[in-house]
């Protein structure tokens, strides 16, 4: 990698999040594509920096849920019993 | 979040109805539990910090003034009752940032450069590969964690995270691409040793 190339990594590299996110701007984002297009390292990074994201995201589409004896722990706690619905 | 959450009345909450706490309690109480488990990792302290935050709730419900969203406003107790439990748990630096302002400091230059979201999907979710996941998330200092958890696991937006927090918008984007960055670093580690067993086979 060329020095000027390095210079344009470490440019791009704060604009990563929001590119990944889809809140870039046209011209932004035009720019980190044309760019990854050219300099493999910066295309391995978003493309990484991507999947990690989505996968933390596939693992919270899982339902949060608690266990039914917290749930009947915490209504205990909580002097709400009465109205804890089967 | 649960669908009754869109319900429950904060008139009612204000006045003491107990039925609308239970069912308060059964909306939230999920994605409260998972944000405390993955700031405090382990299931002990995470049901403590949840008892604690709907406890706080109730006691101060006649604070809430509606400026922000009624999710917001127990976000915000979580997050402050599970960054005060991380805080006990290290006495010697309580009320101090130390972990933050080093980690101000540090250089976020990617390093690892595998190439692994080729990997197959069964292998990126794998039982073992969840539990680096978990891992990672608890290695992140816990100023980056706390973002990280409310945007990327509990999908908070931006402006809604910065208000959970008290942080300007710009604060939480920053501290949210050093948690990414991180993290990223971990996963390309673990997930660059699959990709060189997997072509040793």
């Amino acid at each position: 990698m060329s020095e000027p190339e390095q210079s344009q990594c470490k440019s791009l590299l704060i604009f990563l999040s929001d590119f990944v996110d889809g809140n870039l701007s046209e011209e932004l984002c035009q720019e980190i594509e044309c760019h990854t297009a050219e300099c493999e390292h910066c295309r391995i990074v978003v493309d990484t920096l991507r999947k990690t994201i989505t996968l933390y995201h596939e693992c919270a589409d899982e339902p949060a849920e608690i266990s039914d004896e917290l749930r009947s722990h915490l209504f205990k706690t909580l002097n709400l019993e009465d109205y804890m619905e089967k | 979040m649960d669908k009754s959450k869109a319900e429950i009345s904060i008139e009612a909450l204000r006045v003491g109805d107990r039925r609308e706490f239970a069912r308060l309690v059964d909306a939230y109480s999920g994605p409260l539990y998972r944000l405390a488990l993955k700031m405090l990792g382990n299931a002990t302290d995470a049901e403590d910090a949840l008892q604690n935050t709907f406890l706080k709730a109730f006691q101060h419900v006649d604070q809430f003034e509606g400026r922000s969203s009624l999710s917001t406003w127990l976000y915000r107790i979580a997050s402050n009752e599970a960054l005060m439990q991380l805080r006990k748990r290290r006495p010697e630096t309580t009320f101090s940032d130390i972990s933050v302002e080093d980690d101000e400091e540090q250089n976020f230059d990617p390093v690892q450069l595998t190439d692994w979201p080729s990997l197959p999907e069964e292998e990126l979710l794998s039982a073992e590969a969840r539990t680096t996941l978990d891992h990672a998330i608890e290695h992140l200092p816990e100023k980056l964690r706390i973002v990280f958890v409310l945007r990327d696991i509990e999908d908070l937006s931006i402006q809604e995270t910065s208000q959970v927090l008290g942080l300007s918008e710009t604060a939480v984007k920053t501290r949210l691409l050093r948690a990414r960055l991180r993290l990223r670093e971990e996963l390309s580690s673990y997930y660059g040793d699959r990709l060189i067993k997997r072509s040793k086979k």
